[in-house]
């Protein structure tokens, strides 16, 4: 996979690519303590991956994911609900990604092969487009960050036939950013913001957490120079000591964001404190429909009685997977026994190498081109 | 799937648009986009829905990017999920 990997290694501009790593190695040359930088979005770390940035990094110089996989931090409760729906007769549309994902008893994949209709959709619309031809109740697994939720919100909104409700696994990015910038193994000094995520909120939804903690954020884009942009302009801020937020991605992120979208989404959405799987328990990093939208919540709509349900269920998920300290930015992939052993895409152990956007799918395809052992 | 990708407008109608990403037409709907629309546009589109209409200007460097990852011939787990990404929308 790694030569396949190296052939992908084309960038637009070459020249700009070497000015921005002479520039990285130059101002990390004198470096006392190594520097972490943490970026929470699968799409940045599957450009970083494809792209090999990392091999482009001055040894001192740490660019790591954080819990960026929505499907990945979909706590295993809320997976369960979802298979508990689905054989109890509902038809459940979820994304593709979130089809392979371990629950405590099984994956919806092995629920749909036992006889559940579980249907893979690429947007919430679809889902209510199944909705308005079936006769049957349709809950729509919803999972994805805040970006997603908007388009979940917008569904709720549209007036979906009555026996369409929403399941809601969306998680709200910018609580677990204060998580993980106080974990102590993690000794983050700058975080990378994803790009589109930022679209919805803006950018200055960044500075009071800069305040809190002290740590530098860049909103940045997705191509190899929109992050080796970032990278440049977070070290910088390290250097210097400077603790604000820097938009190096102003093409698709403003300062307010989206107004018309973040009505959408409150209007539906508040957060509520919860599990994201393998990470923590997060104040205020769930995204739960509000009381007024009672009527589309599947939570509200059914009993989903799990404790019952789960009563005789056997010890699933191998207790030597990863993924929650990968997720947390603890461990790399190569740090796990089971990582292109056991667990590869066709048989995944841990939700990080079912989804492309989790770390170990990603580093399972392109190599994660870090100095270092190598599987 | 935090990735959203972006095209270019052919047509509105009230909260849906018909959008091209590289020759695939879709209905993509409007009720989340920043501000309005017109034929011409070009907008950031994730799960079918538009996100953002890219200012003018900003367009070419935006979409180079996709081009570079969709001219991959090979199976490509950042350019399959572009693709999934544009195939969203509703068939037109």
């Amino acid at each position: 996979m790694t030569s396949k990997a190296s052939e992908r290694l084309e960038f637009r501009d070459p020249k700009q690519v070497q000015a921005f790593q002479r520039a990285l190695e130059h101002l990390c040359a004198d470096l006392k303590t190594p520097i972490s930088i943490m970026h929470v979005c699968g799409s940045h770390e599957q450009s970083i991956a494809r792209f090999g940035l990392r091999s482009l990094l001055p040894p001192n110089l740490q660019v790591i994911m954080g819990p960026g996989c929505p499907v990945c931090v979909t706590d295993m409760p809320e997976v369960d609900e979802a298979v508990y729906l689905a054989e109890q007769g509902v038809i459940l549309a979820t994304f593709g990604d979130m089809f392979r994902v371990p629950g405590t008893v099984k994956s919806l994949a092995e629920a749909k092969a036992e006889g559940a209709d579980v249907r893979i959709v690429y947007s919430p619309w679809e889902a209510l487009q199944i909705a308005r031809k079936a006769e049957r109740e349709v809950v729509f697994f919803a999972t994805g960050f805040e970006t997603t939720a908007v388009a979940t919100a917008a569904v709720i909104l549209s007036g979906p036939p009555p026996n369409l409700s929403v399941l809601s696994a969306h998680k709200y990015i910018p609580p677990v950013m204060e998580i993980v910038a106080e974990m102590p193994q993690t000794r983050i000094q700058g975080f990378l913001a994803a790009g589109h995520a930022a679209t919805i909120t803006g950018w200055k939804i960044f500075e009071r957490f800069v305040e809190r903690h002290g740590i530098p954020v860049v909103v940045g884009g997705f191509e190899p120079l929109d992050i080796l942009s970032a990278l440049v302009q977070l070290v910088e801020l390290i250097r210097r000591g400077e603790r604000r937020v820097v938009n190096a991605y102003p093409r698709c992120v403003t300062p307010e964001g989206n107004r018309n979208a973040q009505r959408l989404l409150w209007e539906v959405f508040q957060t509520e404190s919860g599990v994201w799987r393998g990470i923590a328990y997060v104040p205020n990093g769930n995204l739960r429909l509000r009381p007024t939208y009672a009527w589309a919540d599947a939570r509200a709509r059914f009993q989903i009685r799990l404790s019952e349900w789960l009563h005789d269920a056997p010890p699933r998920l191998t207790q030597e997977c990863l993924c929650g300290n990968i997720m947390a930015g603890i461990a790399t992939p190569y740090d796990c026994r089971l990582f292109g052993k056991e667990c590869v895409p066709e048989s995944p152990v841990g939700a990080c190498m079912v989804s492309s956007e989790g770390t170990c799918r990603i580093w399972y395809e392109y190599g994660g081109h870090v100095k270092g052992p190598t599987p | 799937m935090c990735l959203g990708v972006p095209g270019k407008v052919l047509e509105v109608n009230d909260m849906t648009a018909l959008v091209d990403f590289w020759g695939v037409r879709k209905q993509v709907l409007l009720h989340t986009v920043d501000s309005p629309v017109a034929p011409g546009d070009y907008v950031l589109v994730h799960v079918g829905f538009a996100i953002r209409r890219i200012p003018t200007g900003q367009i070419e460097e935006t979409l180079a990017f996709y081009e570079t990852l969709l001219r991959t011939a090979e199976e490509d787990l950042m350019a399959a999920d572009v693709q999934e990404e544009m195939g969203a929308g509703e068939e037109t």
